[in-house]
This record gives C-alpha cells, structure tokens and sequence, in this order.
C-alpha cells in the first residue's frame, strides 16, 4: 500500500498554510512530521484525512485519486488515531474500539459477534485486554491513547495516521506507545505521525519531514534531516546531537537541548 | 497447535460474556414494556369516573369476542372516546420526545441538550399561537403548528449553513437553535400581547402550558404518522449514533458521511418534536430528563439506549399524565407537571449519576 501526496496545497478558504509538498509512505514505513507550533502540521492532517478539501495536487493511494472516494471507503484503508480526549458520555471501552467497524457495517447494521471478536483482537494485539470492560472515560490518558490505536486497527487499515500520539502520555506510556507503533509498521502498516520530540524520531521513524516556517521543508532519512542546524533553523533553539548504543550494539541518536 | 487452538477459543468465550452481558439489558427492555403495558391497564381504570379493573377487562373480553354490551353507553364513551385516545397521545408523545432528546444528546456531544435545541417547540408554539388567534379549527392549529416547528428548524439548520460558510459545525447550530428559539418566543409573546384577553389570550396561554384534555383519537391517528416517520430511522440509524457522538472528524474518519447523517438525524427529531407539540404543548424537561434516566438504565451505547428511552419516555409521561387528571379536583396542565417532576428529578441524577461529561 501507497500513500502518495503530489504538490498539495493545503488551507482553509483562501490561506493557503502548506505550499506544493509531495512525499511518499509506503507499507512498513514510518513517517514522522515535526515542526514548530502554528505551522500546518495539522492543516496537512485534516487534509489527507479528507476533513479539509485539498486547494491543489493530489493525494494517491496505490495511484488512485481519493478526491471523489465516500467516506467509507477511505476508512477503511485509512486509520485515524486522533489526540485521546474525552466523549460526554461513559462508554463502554469494547464498545468504543468496535466503532471502528464502522466503514464495514452497513447504515442499518449493528456489529455482529465477528466484529466484536476482531475488536477484542485489536486490544489483545495491544496487550490492554484488560480495558476492555473498563469505562472509557475512567482510564487513564495512556490507556485511552491505546484504546484510540486498538479502534484504528479495527478499521483494519493499510495506512496509520496518528496526530501526535504521546501527546500528555507520561514518559513510560509514550514509549510504550511507540514501541506499539514500531511493532504495527513491521506487521505491515504504514505509519503517519506527527510528534514534537526529534527524539522520537530517532526512535521509530524510517523517514522524516520537518516543516520550518515560510513554507520550507526538508525530507529524508531521520538521521540525514534532523542536524543541529536544521533544529536551530527550525526551533530556533541550540542542540547537541550525540550517540548511544542500545541493546544490540546499533547506534541510536539522541538529541539534548542547550539552555543559554 | 494446541497454543493456537487456546487462542483462538479464549476471545469466543470473552465475546460470549459480552453477548450475555448484552443480554441481560435485553432484559430491561422486556420488563420495561411488561410495566407500560400494566401501567396502561390501571390508567384505564383512574379518573373521575372510577372502573375497576376487573370490569375493565370484562368489556375488554366482552369487545375482542363481540358480546352484546352489558355496560353504561357512558362508560363505552369515557374508556374508548376520551381515556383511550389520551393515554395512547401520553405515550406516544413521552416516546417521540424522549427519543428525540437523546438523539441530540449525543448529534451535539452535549448532555444538556433537549427535544427542543433548534427551535422546534418555540416554532411550532408559535403557529398554534397564530392558529388560535386567527380562530382556526383544532385540525388547522394543529397543522400549523406542526408546520412551524418544522420551519422553525428549517430556519435554524439553513441560517448555521450560511453563518458557517460551508464549515458545518454543530456549535454553530446550537446557538442559532438557541437565537431562533428566543425570535419564536418573543413572537408568541407578541401575539399574547395583541390577543383578546377574555377569550384568545386565555386559549393561547393555556394550549402552550401542554396537556391531553382535548385529544381526540383523530388528531391522534393523524399525527402518529409523522412520529412513525421520524422514530423509525432513528431507530434504525441508532448504533451509528454512537460515532456521532464522539465529534464530526472522528466520525468521518470511522467512515460516516456525516453532514448526511446529521440532517437525517435532524429531520427525524423534528418531526419528532413538533408533532409532540401540535397535539400536546409545549411539555418540557421530558427530552432532557428521560435520556439521562435511561443512560443510567443501560449505559451511553445507542443501540440500546435508544428503545429505552423510548418505552422509559413512554411510561413517564403516562404517569404523569395521571397524576395531571387524577391527583387534584382540578386538572393541572401536563407542561407545568413535567416541570415541576422533571427539575428537582435532575437534580437527583446529577447527584447519583454516573457522570462522563464532567
């Protein structure tokens, strides 16, 4: 599976906030877009998930055009993981994760015990089994992130999209979450995310864009794009990039910010 | 083998305890529907004019089999031509009004939201008002008010439309629901002002206080369409409400269209509501408070949610309605009742209920 964006122009009504970008992701690929606040980070979301129209370009999936695709039919190659935030109303978490079948259930239609089993899947995939009779608004901000990424598998989608998904996560949950990642874009997945930590991008993601201000941006590998002139030129901070071994003995980058 | 084989019978077991679970509130509906059906016994039975319950089912046997009457032509009148109709209109409007709040709830992800969010009831308050003062027969106010509560939706869902240019946000909505409610209200205001205080002025402010007294079982057959109209995709749409509930992005990105989804929903609940008001009043707090019971019956989830609140809706509104004709010598209008039931009531589940919102 192929998501590919070409020359999109993204907005709302006639500002025009992200210029003429293009980038491929494919299956087992992850892809992480960083960037300062206020910069189209979001825009560009809301427009590949289809909630903002496109001003120009296209968006491709396995060179398909989605402009004219209905709503069900997108769902179900794209998952959405939004930012975990709370419903008015108690929910039971099973019940919450089996929303995901949505797109695969006709308008009149209830789930049936199949959709209800690969809900219970997608949490068992997750190791939060135990969520799964709790009320979704009593769990705490982790656990909802992971309830949100259980409801997104059971979409069974080819394609991840996930808005900033350790956002408010404690230090334990946000790696928890991204080793989750890491293991669904080896099954197979392909992984759009944006995040504030560069970190994280050391961490898990296979490519990288990093929008600056001004409609500049810059693309690649993680450890090729991300340098401590690109963070001063993006952030307008200084950092020191430096190197630690992990378990197998490969290098994992790091990057450590300088406080003047 | 053996490994897999555990694996894939233990999640079977799982989702057998969820479908018991399930299960089990299947029961509330059975039991629910066993107490309307008693409670709509008895009610036959209460009124001025008192009939015990075994000659109640006497002339029931007697009519099913087509015996000769035994019984006072009076009681054929007060069981069939006045206490019939309007324990039927009680349910039905208690149903219609029920359903129709807790469908909003959760279209506006707002447990405070009632029947009458967009301006159906000042709406359709407002052309009973013009009906009346322009001395129309019962079938004509009836129909304009119907007419205006739908049009005062209209109104409501085209002006958000135009506000929001082309962003349909459901805040936007609420608050021109709310501006179109408060011009209704001012209009029928107006008209109270202008009207003949010794004749219309009394008729106007007594229909909109809400009651059954008048109903006849025409007016009942003739609005029971609308009310079919508007509860049967509802309940058919209910487990999608569920998504609706969690926000316009989420719920298009799970795969509902959902500008589609919220005008259905909005044209149901219309219909709904102004055909509860043509023939009943304005009666408030039963859209706002019965969801909240039944939430607390069953849980937030639609599917079943939904016909809860329908048969709780129902039930609520018979019992009060009896309390309206039975408890004083003089009949207390319903609007007032469901008001003065229906606040301290609120109050309690604020206080014993299970609160997600906050």
């Amino acid at each position: 599976m192929k998501l590919e964006i070409n020359n999109a122009v993204c907005g709302y009504g006639s500002r025009r906030i992200i210029e003429d970008l293009s980038f491929v992701v494919e299956s087992g690929e992850i892809l992480c877009l960083l960037g300062p606040n206020g910069v189209g980070k979001t825009t560009l979301f809301k427009t590949i998930l289809g909630f903002l129209k496109l001003q120009s370009g296209e968006i491709l999936i396995d060179g398909n055009n989605i402009e004219k695709w209905p709503r069900n039919r997108l769902a179900k190659i794209i998952g959405y993981v939004p930012q975990a935030h709370t419903p008015p109303f108690p929910f039971n978490v099973l019940d919450v994760v089996i929303m995901g079948r949505t797109a695969h259930l006709g308008p009149f239609a209830s789930p049936s015990k199949r959709d209800i089993l690969i809900a219970e899947e997608a949490l068992e995939t997750l190791n939060v089994s135990f969520l799964k009779d709790r009320i979704y608004t009593e769990i705490s901000g982790g656990e909802r992130q992971m309830v949100l990424i259980a409801r997104a598998l059971t979409q069974k989608p080819d394609i991840l999209v996930m808005d900033e998904p350790t956002a408010n996560l404690d230090f334990g949950n946000q790696i928890k979450v991204l080793e989750q990642i890491n293991r669904l874009s080896k099954s197979g997945l392909a992984v759009f995310m944006t995040t504030h930590f560069p970190n994280q991008a050391f961490l898990c993601s296979t490519k990288i864009i990093i929008l600056q201000k001004n409609n500049e941006f810059k693309m690649g590998k993680v450890e090729e794009v991300i340098t401590e002139e690109t963070l001063k030129a993006t952030y307008g901070i200084d950092v020191r990039i430096t190197s630690v071994k992990n378990q197998n003995g490969e290098n994992i980058n790091a990057c450590i910010p300088l406080l003047n | 083998m053996e490994d897999s084989k555990i694996s894939e019978i233990e999640p079977l077991i799982k989702s057998k305890k969820y479908a018991a679970r399930k299960f089990d509130k299947k029961w509330i509906l059975l039991i629910l529907s066993a107490l309307l059906i008693a409670t709509f016994a008895i009610s036959f039975t209460l009124g001025r004019y008192a009939i015990p319950l075994s000659q109640l089912f006497e002339i029931l046997f007697s009519k099913l089999f087509g015996f000769q009457a035994t019984w006072d032509a009076t009681i054929d009148t007060v069981l069939f031509k006045v206490r019939l109709p309007r324990l039927l209109a009680a349910i039905s409007i208690g149903a219609a009004l029920s359903l129709s709040g807790a469908t909003y709830q959760g279209l506006f992800k707002n447990p405070m939201v009632s029947a009458d969010i967009l301006g159906a009831s000042a709406g359709a308050g407002f052309g009973a008002a013009i009906g009346m003062l322009l001395s129309f027969d019962p079938m004509g106010i009836q129909l304009m008010s119907f007419a205006f509560g739908l049009g005062a939706v209209a109104i409501t869902t085209i002006v958000s439309t135009i506000v929001g240019r082309g962003n349909d946000s459901t805040l936007l909505l609420v608050l021109t629901g709310m501006v179109v409610t408060s011009l209704f209200s001012s209009a029928i205001a107006l008209i109270k002002y202008i009207a003949d205080p010794d004749l219309k002025l009394r008729e106007i402010t007594f229909w909109l206080m809400g009651g059954l007294s008048a109903i006849r079982m025409s007016d009942l057959k003739i609005v029971l369409i609308p009310m079919v109209l508007g509860a049967v995709p509802l309940l058919l749409l209910r487990w999608r409400l569920n998504v609706l509930s969690f926000g316009d992005e989420e719920a298009q990105a799970l795969g509902i269209d959902t500008s589609r989804l919220r005008l259905i929903t909005i044209i149901c609940s219309t219909l709904l509501t102004a055909s509860t008001v043509s023939i009943g009043g304005i009666i408030g707090w039963v859209g706002l408070v019965i969801p909240h019971l039944a939430r607390m019956l069953v849980g937030p989830n639609y599917s079943i949610l939904l016909p809860t609140s329908l048969l709780v809706g129902g039930l609520y509104l018979l019992i009060v309605d009896n309390v309206a004709r039975c408890m004083f010598a003089m009949e207390i209008p319903l609007g007032i009742l469901t008001s003065v039931i229906g606040a301290p009531f609120f109050i309690y589940l604020l206080m014993h209920g299970k609160r997600g919102w906050v």
